[in-house]
């Protein structure tokens, strides 16, 4: 299969990139590693006008600590190497849900940053951001902001960002005693997405929870994280997992199916998590 | 590709064609390619490189699979423009520098032939990904284990063997090329070679 024609920027720096997808106002899609851009232009389900390649910026690559004792991550940073560092690994929920993204070519090539723009539904990595309340830098011609997580997505593979605007950077809270994380999906045999994940950030006055592959966007499971705040037993507290969502249905997971297996693994994810934290 | 600084911008319209220029197999080439080439395009159609296969076409199989600078990845979803400045090999390049056997074939890269003695194929369509894939494989695990091979494979298919004499293959041609960089230990692989691939 082969995309529509689309026309191709390759620009000498980031500034450069950002000038033009300013002025293509949103007609031009920026690609990364490409791997979840490139299979939906092949399939025709996106046809940017243009592409501008910012996949080049070494500046936007790498993790390090910022002086605030956040992990910050470039957004065009591999999963293979977030795999590969003991920083990012350290994170309980990260170490889970990282493998089970896309397979090793996929991760040798797929970026943070890319997929979260992307917003698919049932993206695996959008659930351990929410639950940690990651924060984006998101820059444009005009200046550079942060947006958090929880304000990223507005429907399915839909953003809140503007045209022109860039996610850089993607801000973890740094190491806290007394917290354990954990990432749990039940991924459909075939295409490996999450028919239902779950991710859990609890202790240290934590009850973070986040669910994937189940709703029109991932999102906080405001009710059940009350409930565990108020010690509610976790079998009990994840009755309302799917409270307020309208839960996706395909062939193979219907609503009851897919909202059945949100309990199941949000039970196993906040328990892991809850061992984690000691 | 690294931008570097003072590096001109490239823009190609959607209409027009641009030369690129990128390492295969060791050697310089250069194509003529449109935007929404792919890479895999480029090698099977333009290089004729026919040993990478086009399978589903939709970044699921994995018998696309070609190492770019160095790493695994499905040349069905990589623009050729964005392999412009880079390194490509892919399963023709196994067997180069290799000494010729007695039939004047180059010898089998020890990964092939661990495929070939482990019955890692039947049809053998899915055979050079899964053999680009478990290269990548080893060499950042020189010594993967039964878990680390099905994890690496996760996304090649084979719709033959079942996989088990595929995981097999990986791990003695792992053994084999761990025997040829250092023909003290063990037994030799199939050849040695002084300039291993």
């Amino acid at each position: 299969m082969i995309p529509a024609r689309f026309a191709y920027d390759r620009p000498a720096s980031l500034e450069e990139a950002l000038g033009l997808l300013g002025e293509a106002n949103g007609s031009a899609r920026p690609l990364a590693g490409g791997q979840s851009l490139l299979p939906v232009m092949k399939l025709r389900l996106a046809r940017p006008e243009r592409l501008v390649d910012v996949g080049g910026f070494d500046e936007l690559r790498g993790v390090r600590w910022l002086d605030d004792g956040r992990l910050a991550i470039g957004a065009l940073t591999t999963w293979a190497a977030l795999l590969a560092d003991p920083r990012v690994m350290a994170y309980g929920l990260l170490a889970d849900a990282i493998p089970t993204i896309g397979d090793v070519q996929v991760r040798n090539r797929g970026t943070l940053g890319g997929s979260l723009a992307h917003a698919d539904p049932a993206s695996d990595i959008a659930a351990p951001m929410l639950a940690l309340d990651a924060e984006l830098v998101v820059r444009s011609a005009g200046g550079e902001r942060t947006v958090a997580m929880r304000d990223l997505d507005a429907g399915p593979f839909v953003t809140t960002l503007a045209p022109g605007e860039l996610i850089t950077e993607v801000r973890l809270p740094g190491p806290r005693d007394g917290v354990g994380s954990a990432y749990v999906a039940l991924p459909h045999p075939a295409s490996g997405y999450p028919v239902a994940g779950v991710a859990a950030v609890v202790g240290g006055g934590l009850d973070a929870v986040a669910v994937t592959g189940v709703g029109e966007q991932p999102y906080r499971a405001t009710a059940v994280e009350a409930a565990l705040r108020a010690g509610v037993p976790i079998g009990e507290a994840v009755a309302t997992i799917v409270d307020g969502q309208h839960v996706l249905t395909d062939p193979y997971a219907d609503r009851a199916y897919r909202g059945a297996m949100a309990k199941v693994v949000a039970e196993r994810a906040i328990a892991a998590a809850r061992r984690r934290a000691g | 590709m690294t931008v570097r600084a003072g590096h001109a911008s490239l823009r190609v319209e959607a209409d027009a064609r641009v030369e690129i220029r990128l390492t295969v197999n060791g050697s310089p080439e250069v194509v003529d390619v449109e935007p929404r080439r792919l890479l895999v395009d480029v090698l099977r159609d333009d290089l004729d490189l026919i040993g990478t296969k086009v399978g589903c076409d939709t970044s699921q199989c994995g018998t696309c699979t070609v190492h770019l600078d160095g790493r695994a990845v499905k040349s069905c979803t990589v623009l050729a423009l964005q392999a412009d400045g880079h390194e490509v090999a892919t399963i023709e390049g196994l067997t180069a520098g290799r000494p010729a056997g007695p039939d004047l074939q180059p010898a089998l890269h020890p990964m092939q032939a661990a495929f070939v003695e482990h019955h890692g194929l039947q049809c053998g369509f899915c055979t050079p990904g899964m053999i680009m894939t478990a290269l990548d494989l080893v060499a950042r695990v020189a010594e993967p284990s039964e878990a680390d091979v099905r994890t690496a494979i996760h996304g090649n298919f084979c719709r033959c063997t079942g996989y088990q004499s595929i995981v097999a293959s990986v791990i003695a041609g792992a053994e084999a090329m761990r025997a040829e960089n250092d023909p003290a230990h063990g037994s030799a692989g199939p050849a040695a070679s002084e300039t291993p691939a």
